[in-house]
């Protein structure tokens, strides 16, 4: 069924049960007819499936611009931090802090992940599209903020380390609607390129802290 | 067909023009030094003579006219919304809703449409051809034909039929539906025209302002691939890097975002077809 049509017969159905149906609940279901029509707009390719676009509690209410920022969904963003908080795996024997050459690789590359790649794709953490990170290399992004010099201010305190392992695991844990992917979460990296990135923003030798 | 376009060769040309000027390119934030798009419009001043879509659109202005498919029918009695066979000004008004097809189209879809009614090509052939290949190449043609004669036009897509409203509504939609393994929108690069992708400035596509420059812009000559790419493709490209699954050609979630954007740069000049990084 085309999305017009679609709309259409919510919207009349809507309109029939008017009494008693709130404006939220018709708003419930025009969304659920749009989302219907989004996914069906789409097929699986390679190795991204349809189903990787059914949303999660996250994605629901993140895109939705009233829930993501603002008060009215304050309550749902700190129920999804939570939720997301709980996922977070620290790496076997508290080993945090890999090689800072083979971390700036990863962080380097934004190769992976899209349906033009194979399964064997090695993934990159594509952090220089959003971040600042080492001096040398001026070709960063700004949607994320700078990471320059970012152990040397920050410090290297267990706290410290943690939050940030935490944070490339699962971004969402400390801001719900984050822009920054799920890196653990969903195994964009694997725990040995998280370790490296890691030693690259906190290791006293990297250059991102000279 | 005749292939009378080398779009590799020009490709390689204008891509090594243009690596030359992004080494001139220096560190971001030093007052006065060039960013990338700096160097873009240096280098669009430099073949001002010249967009090399002007190929697709000399070829598409002959297979517009040309007696073709089953019926072997020319395409001069389409209606792209204007009027049968008026091709001046009709992309700037597009998508629309058209009462044939009782459907919000975007300029891909209602070519597919004219091609099936007056000449009998079956859509499905065009919709499962690769870009760039088979039977979409002819539509791809088409289009830097159409465009080109809405150049210097405003950007007026009528936005007043209730599917229309429909359909732009569902595009804002689909713009902030966050999904797939980065959890990706399209809001997450293009809300705020402050945001960057390495050196690549990112228009705020929810402004007048950013969607003109977006909108306005595309279908356009891709210097980096060497090809012309309509809107249909643009949009492909950004739900291949968004992570997402591939969207059917002129599935709804498309015309949609087109209806979105159309709407968003109204009252912006049409400057199809650009000319692209
Ligand atoms: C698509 C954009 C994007 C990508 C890719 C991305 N980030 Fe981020 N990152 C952000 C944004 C936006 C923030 C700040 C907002 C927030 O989440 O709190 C952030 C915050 C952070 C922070 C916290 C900074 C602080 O001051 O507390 C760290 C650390 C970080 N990112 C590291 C990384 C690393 C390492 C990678 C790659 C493996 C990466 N990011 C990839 C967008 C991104
Ligand atoms: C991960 C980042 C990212 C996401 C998500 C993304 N884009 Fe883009 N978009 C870009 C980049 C980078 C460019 C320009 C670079 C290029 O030439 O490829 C661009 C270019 C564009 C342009 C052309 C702008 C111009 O001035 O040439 C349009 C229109 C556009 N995107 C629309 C969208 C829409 C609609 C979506 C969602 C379906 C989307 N983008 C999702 C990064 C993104």
């Amino acid at each position: 069924m085309k999305t017009a049509q679609l709309i259409a017969r919510v919207a009349s159905v809507c309109a029939l049960s008017l009494a008693g149906v709130s404006a939220n609940a018709q708003n419930a279901q025009t969304v659920a007819a749009m989302d219907k029509a989004i996914v069906g707009s789409f097929r699986s390719e390679g190795i991204v499936s349809v189903e990787s676009i059914k949303q999660d509690e996250t994605q629901i209410v993140c895109s939705d611009p009233k829930l993501a920022t603002g008060k009215a969904g304050e309550k749902r963003r700190a129920a999804i931090e939570k939720e997301n908080m709980e996922t977070i795996r620290p790496p076997y024997e508290g080993v945090y802090l890999g090689d800072w050459k083979e971390g700036e690789k990863v962080a380097q590359s934004g190769r992976g992940a899209t349906w033009t790649d194979k399964s064997s794709t090695v993934n990159g953490g594509g952090c220089y599209n959003c971040h600042q990170i080492s001096k040398a290399e001026i070709s960063y992004g700004t949607i994320g903020p700078s990471l320059l010099g970012y152990g040397k201010t920050r410090g290297t305190t267990q706290a410290i380390v943690e939050y940030t392992w935490g944070k490339i695991y699962n971004a969402k844990a400390y801001n719900a609607c984050s822009a920054m992917p799920r890196i653990g979460h969903f195994n964009l990296l694997t725990v040995k390129q998280m370790q490296d990135v890691m030693a690259l923003l906190l290791d006293p030798a990297s250059p991102v802290n000279q | 067909m005749n292939r009378t376009i080398s779009g590799g060769r020009i490709g390689v040309a204008l891509g090594l023009g243009l690596s030359c000027l992004a080494m001139q390119v220096s560190a971001q934030g030093t007052p006065g030094t060039p960013t990338a798009s700096d160097g873009i419009a240096k280098y669009r001043e430099m073949i001002a003579d010249g967009n090399p879509a002007e190929l697709y659109e000399a070829e598409g202005e002959e297979l517009w006219k040309k007696a073709a498919g089953p019926k072997n029918a020319t395409l001069e009695k389409c209606d792209l919304g204007l009027g049968a066979g008026v091709v001046k000004g009709a992309a700037a008004q597009l998508p629309r809703y058209f009462k044939d097809t009782n459907r919000v189209q975007d300029l891909e879809s209602r070519l597919m449409t004219c091609m099936e009614v007056l000449q009998g090509i079956n859509p499905q052939e065009i919709i499962d051809a690769p870009f760039g290949k088979g039977a979409k190449k002819p539509v791809e043609a088409i289009v830097a034909y159409v465009v080109t004669n809405s150049r210097g036009m405003k950007i007026n897509a009528p936005m007043k039929h209730p599917k229309e409203k429909e359909m732009y509504a569902l595009g804002k939609h689909a713009f902030y539906y966050r999904g797939g393994s980065m959890d990706f929108s399209c809001a997450t690069c293009h809300d705020d025209a402050s945001k960057r992708i390495r050196l690549q400035d990112l228009p705020d596509l929810t402004s007048q302002k950013g969607a003109a420059l977006g909108w306005g812009f595309w279908p356009a000559y891709r210097v980096s691939s060497g090809e012309f790419w309509t809107m249909q493709r643009r949009l492909n490209d950004c739900y291949r890097q968004q992570r997402f699954p591939y969207p059917n050609y002129t599935s709804d979630v498309t015309i949609a975002l087109s209806a979105y954007l159309a709407g968003n740069a109204k009252g912006g000049v049409v400057n199809t077809p650009g000319l692209k990084r």
